[in-house]
């Protein structure tokens, strides 16, 4: 076995994955990295070895198995709850997904469509007005998705700096009480939010569940505001991140840019590519209930598997060239939604709001460019999600 | 060609109506559905492609 680098590290250039993970890449497919704990972990960098490993019910996504491994410290108090979703095995995950396809399907989704351009050009107007300059990432990146969930959902916009700072807090905070914290703010907000919605019912998804799901009893509170808390991170936070990183990408690439402006028919493609070139979501985590044997080892039971989608997807076996975009390669395939039982629900939404946004960002200001050197504009520290902290914008 | 869908296996992913459209589409509650007529695949080349990026292999391909 070659050493067991650290996970997770930093990265050098915001939409390449970390230079310290090159290792990796050659040690492939099977090999192993070291958590801030020491915990040695199975790091799964081939692309087929990662769908068929996505796709075995011998790795379990239950968040409170006690060998289920941790990331960062400040995730190690947050599993004491039981996560819905994301963090439970079938057929407890099936039961949950299943109430809520119907309102990710295409259908529902292209339904969305003029929604989600009306909340588009708003932003954009008021940028085009104020600016430039104009900060993309507070300006319209967090915004878009931030207010398509809400529409999505019927949590009032108006609560959106609260509930964006929990979850950044969640997601990002320094330590394990804080995202405690921020855990338990948007609890208490959505048990608030759910009994106000039992008085005076909205028209939004979580209105649905409750006269659907909660009043005859197939739902309990607790899973309510546990899936209102997961669909509403899940949903501002990761689209989010790709439109800024996809707006950098885009505007560093000047040459893949021009070829999108000129063929529009090109943008499904190049936000499949997006997807798979960026690999915002880099942490997804497993671990065995049995001993699996694949490519010549074997994953005993307990053993913890790290699913690092930004190598996966560059997996040179899979996408020729894996370090070059190319808006016109098939992306299809990639895991950037992950693979499995669990991939993203909501990954038709988030296409929809990357087509949208990106098309009229560079269709409304064509002139679009970085306002200040692009090595000077922060982004994410290495961790589960990957993006731009600022994205100065000028034209 | 027959293709089979497990609807039980289905997670609404629609990766399948996304890849090969013209073979496949979402019923309302939003599980993989065959298009009328199609139910042969109406030699889609992207058919299999779209078993492939099924993410829970729900679609099952067979030459007659």
């Amino acid at each position: 076995m070659t050493e067991a680098i650290p996970y997770f590290q930093n990265r050098t250039c915001p939409y390449h994955p970390p230079a310290a993970y090159q290792p990796l890449r050659e040690a492939g497919p099977l090999s192993h990295v070291t958590f801030y704990d020491g915990r040695k972990v199975w790091a799964v960098t081939g692309h087929p070895e990662a769908r068929a490993l996505l796709t075995d019910q011998r790795l379990s996504a239950d968040r409170q198995n006690p060998a289920f491994p941790v990331p960062f410290e400040r995730f190690a108090a947050i599993r004491r709850v039981r996560t819905p979703l994301i963090g439970v095995d079938d057929p407890e995950h099936n039961t949950q997904r299943r109430m809520l396809i119907p309102s990710f399907s295409l259908k529902r989704t292209a339904a969305l469509r003029p929604e989600i351009q009306r909340i588009v050009d708003g932003l954009l107007d008021r940028m085009l007005d104020q600016g430039p300059p104009a900060e993309l990432v507070s300006a319209f990146a967090l915004p878009v998705p931030s207010m398509v969930i809400c529409a999505l959902l019927g949590v009032p916009y108006a609560d959106h700096e609260f509930f964006e700072e929990e979850s950044r807090r969640i997601l990002r905070g320094r330590s394990a009480e804080e995202a405690e914290d921020a855990r338990l703010k948007l609890e208490e907000y959505f048990t608030g939010l759910i009994a106000a919605k039992e008085k005076n019912p909205g028209d939004g998804l979580l209105d649905e569940l409750i006269e659907e799901r909660l009043r005859p009893g197939s739902l309990t509170h607790e899973e309510l505001v546990g899936l209102a808390m997961i669909l509403l991170v899940a949903g501002h936070e990761t689209t989010a991140n790709m439109i800024s990183l996809g707006t950098f990408t885009l505007l560093e690439h000047p040459e893949q840019l021009a070829q999108l402006k000129a063929d529009e028919g090109l943008m499904p493609a190049a936000i499949e590519e997006l997807l798979r070139f960026l690999s915002i979501a880099d942490g997804l985590l497993r671990v065995a209930t049995e001993d699996i044997e694949i490519g010549g080892q074997v994953i005993r039971a307990d053993d913890a598997v790290l699913f690092p989608a930004s190598l996966i997807n560059r997996d040179e076996a899979a996408y020729p060239a894996p370090d070059e975009l190319d808006l016109d390669r098939s992306a299809r395939h990639h895991v950037a939604f992950g693979f499995g039982i669990h991939q993203c629900l909501g990954q038709n939404l988030a296409r929809a709001e990357m087509e949208i946004a990106l098309r009229s960002l560079f269709t409304r200001i064509p002139q679009l460019r970085l306002a200040v050197p692009a090595a000077e504009i922060p982004f994410k520290d290495g961790d589960t999600l990957q993006g731009m902290i600022e994205l100065p914008l000028a034209w | 060609m027959r293709i089979a869908i497990d609807t039980d296996r289905c997670i609404g992913a629609g990766q399948c109506a996304l890849t090969a459209p013209g073979v496949f589409t979402q019923d309302d509650d939003g599980f993989s559905a065959l298009l009328p007529g199609r139910e042969d695949g109406a030699g889609d080349p992207l058919v299999r492609e779209a078993a492939r990026a099924c993410p829970v292999q729900a679609i099952a391909v067979t030459d007659d």
